[in-house]
């Protein structure tokens, strides 16, 4: 195996502001808690922190998608970073804080980077409702959106709603197997105290829901949050020094593509994360069959279809066989998923709820959702952009 | 019945021809003129062989409709009606996909159902909209 750069780093410490619909606290307030309980949870003191990097790059647009920047929660925070940067919106999906962690702390630039993701999309829709739409503020659309808004296509849902559309067309499923994702995630997230949504739901109650974007019902979709999830990146040699058994990244993959991309390739019944899942498992000796836990991108719920077929981690057409009852996804079964309730119902961290999730359970701090002997566990994230992360314990 | 609310697409010099070839009633894609080869959206190039020689040319506007989505969530509140969002495969090239909507009773739509394109003219936009070819009526 060469020289990884993801094998010259640790995550150390983690920290989660309490989550909001909305919260009464500004975004910056919410993200410095996060970062200050990330930086204790490391056994850090500010003045170890080296870099700074979150996901995306702060926007104006006022739907709260990204209301911090790194710059202000440096300031804020009284850091004396060499390295500040932000994740690109067109970088290797909302992994893109982490991955440029691993590459200046590679280059030697920093050695212990604070990575953080803040949103305020609840906040922002108290003043619209139609803050998070992708129509923009513009009287005229323009780029990508240019080809979906004129046709009211508002929401991502409705773009989604195209690939599960075509999935069960192709494989022969329906709602009776993709609403166990959404049932599996509020079962875990009960258990979850900083979960958004946490009264368990049945399959019936999902059946029920309204319809959003057919075959895509209420429980299909994530939720818009206010929060903060922060995660402290450290060189392997510093990370000794740190409090936890530091968490190895074992091999991470990343690729772009899809529909957000322009000129769309395949029958929309798989993403082009496929690319990063054999990235991923081509810089590791570890298996698909290693996993023990898996955090699964569920901006939608067909995501999560998508997302453990791209990973080998069941095998293509083969995910909603898999799901169908939530046994072999329960904490309990062969394979839990989004053990934290996911972002269908813990809430849009944009994956970071994810890597955090991770982490909380390859720690043991699982509590009432703890995976017994949790050692390696899968994180993935993102459409259009897609970032997967292959995480152990030490 | 009120018209539905649009939000119309800005013209650019890449994509102007597009929204607005239906003005003589016929759908324009960008084509490849070294490998024939077409592609949508449009780009500076061809994006298989490269070639700068691309240009609108006419398709027969007929196409299937490759997946699809009913609409029931009123992202505004203007937009009360189901409406149907599709990828439509154009009939002249396999994974030529134009994003439109199909038009008529939603509960008619289904996966490779044939369409056939009309415009419906907006400003100095003539939207491409798709609706079941006369054959499957």
């Amino acid at each position: 195996m060469p020289d990884l750069p993801e094998r010259n780093v640790r995550i150390t410490g983690i920290g989660q502001s309490q989550v909001g619909r909305p919260s009464p606290k500004s975004p910056l307030q919410l993200t410095m808690d996060a970062a200050l309980e990330a930086i204790a949870d490391a056994g850090l003191r500010l003045s170890d922190i080296d870099g700074i990097v979150n996901y995306p790059v702060k926007s104006s647009e006022g739907g709260g998608i990204s209301p911090v920047s790194a710059g202000e929660t440096m300031t804020a925070l009284g850091l004396q970073c060499n390295w500040l940067a932000s994740g690109s919106h067109e970088g290797p999906g909302h992994m893109a804080a982490i991955f440029e962690a691993i590459l200046a702390i590679s280059a030697g630039l920093c050695r212990h980077v604070l990575v953080f993701r803040s949103v305020a999309q609840a906040q922002a829709r108290l003043s619209s409702r139609e803050s998070t739409l992708l129509a923009g503020s513009r009287s005229r659309v323009d780029g990508n959106n240019a080809w979906t808004v004129p046709f009211n296509a508002l929401s991502p849902a409705n773009l989604w709603a195209l690939f599960a559309q075509a999935y069960f067309d192709k494989y022969g499923y329906g709602p009776e197997q993709l609403g166990w994702v959404a049932v599996n995630g509020r079962c875990n997230a009960a258990l979850n105290p900083n979960a958004i949504y946490r009264d368990p739901i049945t399959i019936d109650d999902y059946l029920t829901a309204r319809m959003i974007s057919t075959p895509l019902r209420l429980y299909d979709c994530d939720t818009h949050i206010d929060g903060s999830t922060a995660l402290i990146v450290s060189a392997a040699d510093a990370a000794r020094d740190c409090r936890n058994p530091p968490i190895h990244i074992e091999a991470i993959g990343l690729t772009l593509g899809g529909l957000g991309y322009g000129i769309h390739r395949g029958d929309f019944t798989c993403i082009e994360a496929e690319r990063a899942g054999a990235m991923l498992w081509s810089r590791t000796d570890l298996k698909p069959r290693d996993v023990d836990v898996m955090q699964i991108y569920d901006g939608f719920s067909i995501h999560t279809v998508l997302w453990t077929e791209a990973l080998q981690l069941v095998g293509k057409g083969e995910a909603l066989a898999f799901f169908d009852g939530g046994e072999r996804i329960a904490l309990t079964g062969e394979l839990p998923m989004n053990t934290g309730g996911g972002q269908l119902s813990a809430g849009r961290f944009h994956g970071y709820g994810h890597t955090y999730e991770a982490c909380i359970q390859l720690w043991g701090r699982g509590g009432a959702r703890q995976v017994s002997d949790a050692k390696v566990s899968a994180v993935c994230n993102g459409g259009y952009g897609y970032g997967a992360l292959l995480l152990r314990t030490d | 019945m009120p018209e539905v609310p649009r939000k119309l697409p800005e013209l650019e010099p890449l994509t102007a021809f597009f929204w607005t070839s239906g003005a003589d009633g016929v759908l324009r894609i960008q084509r490849c003129g070294a490998c024939g080869r077409w592609q949508h959206p449009p780009q500076p190039r061809c994006h298989v062989c490269h070639s700068e020689d691309v240009a609108p040319a006419p398709v027969s506007g007929r196409g299937t409709v490759k997946t699809f989505t009913i609409n029931r969530q009123a992202w505004t509140p203007a937009l009360q009606e189901p409406f149907v969002f599709a990828a439509i495969e154009l009939a002249e090239q396999p994974e030529l996909y134009v994003l439109s909507n199909v038009s008529g009773p939603v509960e008619a739509v289904h996966s490779g159902m044939p369409v056939q394109v009309f415009f419906e003219r907006r400003e100095d936009v003539w939207l491409p909209l798709f609706s079941a070819e006369a054959s499957d009526a």
